[in-house]
Parts: C-alpha cells; structure tokens; sequence
C-alpha cells in the first residue's frame, strides 16, 4: 500500500528551486488538495514573478502567468468570466505584499471566491536577496546590510492580520512549514481555502511561513531553525479570520 | 513492510528528511554524486523503517515514495 507518493496534479518537471526551499513543500501541498478535492480538471492557477515564477510548469491543471504583484487581479477576471471554475494564485511576499499590495487588499475587500496562496519568506528571493515589506526588523539582508532600521524603512507588513479587519475577506489563516506538524496543518488550512472555494463561500487566503536557505545565507536544516526562532514570534501563526465557520456556529 | 525509496536523480542533498526522520535512518551518500551534483539521500536500514512518511513530508522535491 502506498502511504505516500507525488501528487497528481504536479507534472514530472523537477522544480528549478534551491536545495531545501520550502516552495516545494507548499507546491506539493497545493497539488495534493487539488487532487483530495478531485478538481484538478477544473481548476485555473495563477502564477505570480519571482521565484515561483515557473509555477505553470509544475503544476498539472491549467495556469496564467499575471503581471508582477497582479494575479488577484487576473484571478477575479477568469473567475468573473467563468465561475464553474476553481482559482488560486500562488505568490511571494515580494509579489503580494509590495507591489501587489493593491490587488491583494481590495480583491479580499470585494470578498472575491478565489483561494490565494501567500509565501512569506521575509526576503526578495529571486533577485537576490533585497528587504522585503515582510523583511524583520534587524534582519540583515542585500540592502539592508546594518540590519532592517524601523526608523528610516518601517516596519514588516502582516498580512494576515491586515486582510482579517476587512469584513469582505473570508478565511484567514497563517500556516509555517518548518517541522511535519505545521506541515500537516498547513495542507488542512491549504485544503480547507479550496473548499471554501468549491461550495462558493468567498475569499480565502493562507500565509505560509517558508524559507529561504540560499538568501538567508543559512543551511536548508539551519533556516528551519531560523523561521521558528525569528519569523514565528513575529508572525504568529493560527487562524485570523473565518466567517464561514462561525455561520455554522463552529470553529 | 514498511519500504521507502528515493528517486535520487531529483534529490538536491538538503538533509530536510534527515533531520525529520524519527528513526535516524537516512543519510546523504558521500560516495555518490546524482545528475544534478549533489549527494542524495539514501536509507542505511530498510528493516527499521515505520512507514511514518515524515522524510516524504519534509522533502520539498517528492524525492520520497513511502509503503508498508
């Protein structure tokens, strides 16, 4: 009996991502909701710039590759245009929480029905490394070489937080990936905003908390470390929002 | 029983399903190189493998199938 194998939905392509990056594990996570719900034939992806850029090769179901930050944007237009289907996105902090900081935010205060898979690293990672909106305060990054100073750059961007004060966004949960705990939670959140999605209920959004070994100048095993040291006490994880569950009169 | 194989070509040597198994039983292989440069990851004991699937959920490349 097989107790694990590789998704269907992901194609046979190997992923072009560092060792150790946690994009693969989110991209398999994503894959195995797709085929748990048994909708991979009907479900449209969106891929966003950065380094899951080449996400429509890896995933098995139809994909778009939008503007940089705009896939929430393009999500609503292919939803609007035929809601039979299932959408997400799959972007970066660099994407989402930057220069897509519009698209994300008014996309869940219209209570869009797509599912949007965040990735926040605290780093650009593509391009080598720069602060980011979700950088820490102190982190050492390419351009901030003293440390990330709230005083002249301010401070990280929680989205998660930010997106549950607007009453359009539905399910709101921050998810990390750096033991198999939190993966395993991380996949029921993952499953449950394509649910969502599936019976109509409106926007869902997971943040995942993920890595990057190469940027951070850490070791694949070493950055796990960092996440949860220095990432999780800044974003702490759990559900923020979910105003389908509390309809229903459970949590 | 439990059996767990790596398909070794896409491993990138990251030690993730190392430090994950519970069991200590998977280690990178030093004496090899894969088509992609790096050493891979192998299991040393077959015999004392629980199916636990933790390497698989840790490997952010689906280097890993698990059976029992």
């Amino acid at each position: 009996m097989v107790v694990f194998e590789k998704p269907k939905a992901l194609t046979d392509t190997p992923f072009h991502y560092c060792p150790g990056c946690t994009h693969g594990i989110v991209h398999r996570l994503v894959a195995e909701a797709i085929d748990e719900l048994g909708i991979e034939g009907n479900t449209i992806g969106v891929a966003p710039v950065g380094c899951a850029v080449f996400a429509y090769n890896y995933f098995a179901c139809d994909m778009i590759e939008a503007a940089h930050g705009r896939a929430p944007a393009v999500a609503t237009g292919v939803k609007r245009a035929d809601s039979s289907k299932i959408v997400f996105t799959y972007q970066g902090d660099g994407d989402l929480a930057s220069i897509g900081t519009a698209e994300t935010v008014h996309s869940a205060a219209r209570g869009e029905n797509i599912t949007i898979i965040f990735i926040n690293n605290a780093i650009y990672g593509m391009t080598g490394g720069q602060m980011a909106p979700t950088s820490l305060p102190g982190q050492i990054t390419q351009t901030s070489p003293y440390g990330r100073d709230v005083d002249t750059v301010g401070y990280p961007v929680k989205i998660a937080e930010m997106l549950s004060t607007l009453d359009g966004a539905g399910y709101i949960e921050r998810v990390a990936v750096n033991n198999v705990k939190n993966v395993r939670n991380a996949k029921k959140a993952i499953k449950k905003a394509f649910q969502n999605q599936v019976e109509g209920k409106g926007f869902s959004l997971v943040e995942v908390v993920s890595t990057c070994p190469t940027n951070w100048g850490l070791t694949p095993e070493k950055a796990l470390e960092w996440l949860e040291e220095n990432m999780l006490p800044y974003y702490p994880l759990g559900v923020y929002k979910d105003k389908f569950a509390d309809k229903e009169g459970e949590k | 029983m439990a059996k767990v194989t790596f398909n070794t070509d896409l491993c990138k040597g990251c030690s993730l399903c190392v430090s994950a198994c519970p069991k200590k039983i998977i280690e990178l292989d030093g004496n090899t190189i894969n088509a992609k440069g790096h050493h891979p990851a192998r299991i040393i004991d077959q015999e004392a493998c629980i199916a636990c699937a933790f390497c698989a959920t840790m490997c952010p490349d689906c280097v890993i199938t698990v059976e029992k």
